[in-house]
């Protein structure tokens, strides 16, 4: 998936180039909240670790292997912030000392491998370990679900930064349905291999998970009256409202970036066609044949006006798609919470 | 990404090119992708301009021309990706060997493969003649935030060492007979990937406490620094400079 | 200043892991200036825990420890790490920089030396483990004796008071563990090593402490209490297959 030169023009470039700063900004940040003077061995132990990672190659279907993007795997065991900036070292590692993936297409390629994979991964994370129940189970089964649903995700991004600034005449509805359907494969693996590896990491060391903190177990009091069950020490009281804090960013940066995208798109559709590189594809190789003859007139008016159909009608596909995943997650979310609520109002009964 | 792509590319020699401050080869580089980038994909002999620029870097740098070849196979999929496009692409189509094509797919072909071609050859020099530990000392002069260069300084330190604890997890896997056939093996190799995080964790824990064992208090001393001179980035200008010309003529010939 | 204090001091200290695990019970020891001891016991006895308390890495939930007549404390952190030199079991644990030189500058630099001082520094302690060759080269082409040696060089270069060691001699081949052995006798500096291996302890080290269950329950000369077998034996340690304790003390 990593992206070379030349497969997105230069606005597109720069854009996702200081989009990916930004968010590589913030995380440092973050990270350095979290990790404080631990941050640079860490963070790069678990760089590696990733790197090393993205080179187990699991079978897709006949034929074809894909291999972790890790984004979500690392989201969960080390947290959104440290993540993003340790995926994104590995991309950065991988375009300048292995030169795999373009240096324009960096930003492209850490705004989806670094940014969005570990984001969508911790959000939906978050919202199902919120609502869940405590345990084992629920993280495993929160974790390949935060896997699957990260990598179409950002297949979607991707197709819908090809629609802004794609260098190759595909329609983008089929675009997405090629990179929406290898990716939901790729997901299914992605997913798969996470939550295995989650699962045996909580299996040995729990407290190295991230995404497990706050779920400690509860102790048992031998008395003279029989066992008694206690909740765990002081530290779990605040958890309901770390837990928001916790999803703030997230949902700051989710916000952010609907923000921006939606700036870039009506910028896009302001600034008429983006043409150029259209206008010349459209031209073909009828330009070639008469290379210097002043004729626009032909790709004017029709052509153009079909592309901006075709582009409106592509993005308006990819925002009801995004708002579908939005409105469905938020009612899985939902009815997770009623329920766990539910069990909730009738726990404290026989705990207290 | 299957294995392989791990080894850096690093070839040492003392050429000029060599020589240069990573700093100003770093800069040169980026800014050479974007005016290539930047070129209109039409202006056929642009490209081919450019792709002599970086024959002689690549000349001067005495970095063999085979090793670059073996070198691009990494873009090996996005060259199979580009191969689709006239196939698929919309648009005016025209015949070519009795194939119908999209006229602007073969465009979109054509300029994915000769940029991203470009790119990951000015991309293979560089990486080709700058030392690793080079590279991060210039992306820390070019103000490229410390604490990600440290994440990356550290990552390569141990990439090797967990790559190795990696390969033996396999040995050990192998040498009891496992073959990873279908998705139903994932569980083993996902035990395996749970093992490596935890080492690797581990592992930063103790690298931290030998960081404050020896004074460490949050900041990494800076010991070895490098200048540049202007006559190092006037040469390093050169090649982005001649490629910005070109990009300019392209355009203007439009 | 401080000439007259011992190079180490422990005294009553106890401690409690966050999950109330105690692994130290009132550990008692003094180590004088130029000594060279070897701190024997099973797996799980404390040894590490007390180690990590030398150079304040955790700090005493009980008693106190003294380098060289200052305490260890929040606010003499820095002096203290200066002072106590600690050679990680795995040199891939202590060799974090890109190159050798990098390396073993880490620590001198962080003291505040630079430029011809902090070169001098470097050069001076990679000469003192005869790895002034590899100055340049990055720790990941050594091998693993060579990388030892570099660890030590690494804690040499900011000139402790002490030197510790936790398991010198593991996975070293007979040759470098030889060549080790050599390097720290020649060193003029007080040494703790931590160790299983009670050959090299014998080989190096005039005295010995044994630690057992969070205590030192012995102390005493090396020879003498290898010499004990029951007292070996009570604390789960052995020596190896055909090995005697030679009759007279080396």
């Amino acid at each position: 998936m990593h992206v070379p030169d030349g497969f997105f023009d230069v606005p597109v470039s720069v854009g996702a180039g200081v989009f990916a700063a930004a968010g590589v900004a913030v995380c440092l940040r973050g990270a350095k909240r979290e990790l404080d003077d631990r941050t640079a061995p860490m963070a790069g132990l678990v760089a590696a670790f990733i790197f090393a990672a993205q080179m187990l190659n699991f079978p897709v279907a006949a034929g074809t292997s894909g291999h972790l993007l890790g984004g979500a795997l690392a989201a969960i065991l080390v947290g959104p912030y440290t993540a993003v900036l340790c995926v994104a070292v590995v991309l950065l590692v991988q375009g300048f000392f292995f030169a795999d993936g373009g240096l324009t297409a960096l930003g492209v390629n850490i705004t989806l491998m670094a940014i969005v994979t570990s984001v969508v991964g911790w959000a939906v994370f978050r919202l199902i370990t919120r609502g869940a129940p405590r345990g084992r189970t629920a993280l495993v089964a929160a974790s390949f679900v935060a896997a699957l649903v990260s990598v179409p995700t950002a297949a979607l991004v991707f197709t819908g930064l090809f629609w802004l600034g794609g260098t190759a005449p595909i329609e983008v509805g089929s675009v997405a349905a090629a990179m929406g359907g290898v990716h939901l494969l790729i997901g299914l693996g992605e997913g798969f291999i996470t939550a295995l590896t989650v699962s045996s990491v909580l299996a040995v060391r729990p407290d190295l998970v991230y995404g497990a903190r706050g779920m400690t177990r509860t102790l048992t009091l031998r008395t003279a009256d029989g066992d008694v069950q206690v909740g765990p020490a002081a530290p779990e009281a605040p958890s309901a409202g770390t837990g928001l804090r916790g999803l703030r960013p997230v949902l700051v940066g989710g916000a952010l970036v609907a923000v921006l995208l939606a700036g870039v798109v009506s910028f896009y559709a302001s600034s008429a066609p983006d043409g150029l590189e259209k206008v010349a594809a459209d031209k073909g190789l009828s330009a070639q044949e008469k290379p210097h003859t002043a004729e626009h007139g032909p790709l004017s008016g029709y052509s153009i006006k079909g592309v901006e159909n075709q582009r409106l009608s592509g993005g308006l596909a990819g925002v009801a798609g995004v708002a579908l995943t939005v409105v469905a997650g938020g009612g899985v979310f939902y009815l997770i919470r009623r329920r766990r609520r539910a069990t909730d109002a009738m726990a404290p009964a026989s705990a207290r | 990404m299957s294995g392989g792509h791990h080894h850096p590319i690093y070839r040492p020699a003392d050429t000029p090119v060599h020589r240069l401050p990573p700093q100003c080869k770093l800069a040169a580089v980026v800014t050479f992708a974007v005016f290539v980038v930047a070129t209109p994909r039409e202006r056929l002999w642009a490209f081919a301009v450019d792709a002599l620029l970086l024959a002689a870097v690549a000349a001067a740098a005495r970095v063999p021309a085979g090793m670059i070849v073996r070198r691009m196979a990494i873009e090996v999929p996005f060259v199979l990706f580009a191969l689709a496009i006239p196939l698929i692409g919309t648009g005016e189509r025209v015949q070519v060997l009795g194939l119908s094509l999209s006229a602007p797919g073969l465009w979109a072909a054509w300029n994915i493969l000769a940029k991203a071609s470009l790119g990951v050859v000015a991309s293979i020099l560089l990486a080709a003649t700058t030392e690793p530990r080079m590279m991060l000392l210039g992306a820390e002069r070019l103000r490229l935030p410390r604490l990600l260069v440290q994440i990356a300084t550290f990552m390569l330190r141990y990439l090797d060492v967990i790559l190795d604890q990696m390969r033996r997890m396999r040995i050990a896997r192998e040498s009891r007979g496992f073959v990873a056939r279908d998705l139903r093996q994932a569980p083993v190799l996902a035990k395996s990937a749970g093992a490596l995080f935890i080492r690797s964790y581990e592992r930063g824990e103790r690298v931290h406490l030998a960081m404050l064992s020896r004074g460490y208090i949050g900041e990494m001393p800076t010991i070895r620094d490098i200048s540049a001179t202007g006559r190092d980035w006037a040469m390093a200008g050169v090649l982005p400079c001649l490629a910005a010309v070109t990009a300019l003529l392209a355009w203007s010939t439009t | 200043m401080t000439s007259g204090s011992p190079s180490l001091t422990v005294s009553r200290l106890a401690y409690a892991y966050p999950d109330g695990t105690q692994a130290l019970y009132g550990v008692d020891l003094t180590i004088e200036r130029g000594e060279r001891v070897a701190l024997l016991g099973p797996n799980g006895a404390g040894k590490t825990t007390l180690v990590m308390h030398l150079n304040g890495i955790l700090t005493a939930g009980h008693g106190t420890v003294e380098v060289a007549g200052l305490p260890v404390r929040a606010d003499t952190l820095r002096e203290i790490r200066r002072r106590v030199g600690l050679v990680f079991q795995d040199p891939d644990d202590q060799l974090f920089m890109p190159t050798v030189r990098e390396d073993v500058a880490f620590g001198p630099a962080n003291l505040g030396l630079r430029g011809a001082e902090l070169d001098r520094r470097v050069r001076d302690a990679l000469e003192r483990v005869g790895m002034l060759d590899a100055i340049d080269r990055p720790p990941h082409h050594l091998s693993f004796g060579q990388r030892r040696r570099v660890a030590v060089a690494t804690v040499l270069a900011m000139e402790p008071e002490i030197l510790v060691l936790d398991e010198p001699s593991s996975n070293l081949d007979p040759a470098s563990r030889r060549e080790l052995a050599e390097i720290l006798k020649s060193l003029d500096v007080t040494v703790l090593m931590v160790t299983h291996d009670l050959p090299y302890a014998l080989e190096l080290c005039e005295r010995s402490l044994i630690m057992s269950e969070g205590v030192i329950a012995a102390d005493g000369t090396t020879h003498a209490l290898l010499a004990d077998e029951r007292l070996l034996a009570a604390h789960r340690l052995e020596l190896p297959y055909g090995f005697a304790v030679p009759a007279q003390p080396g």
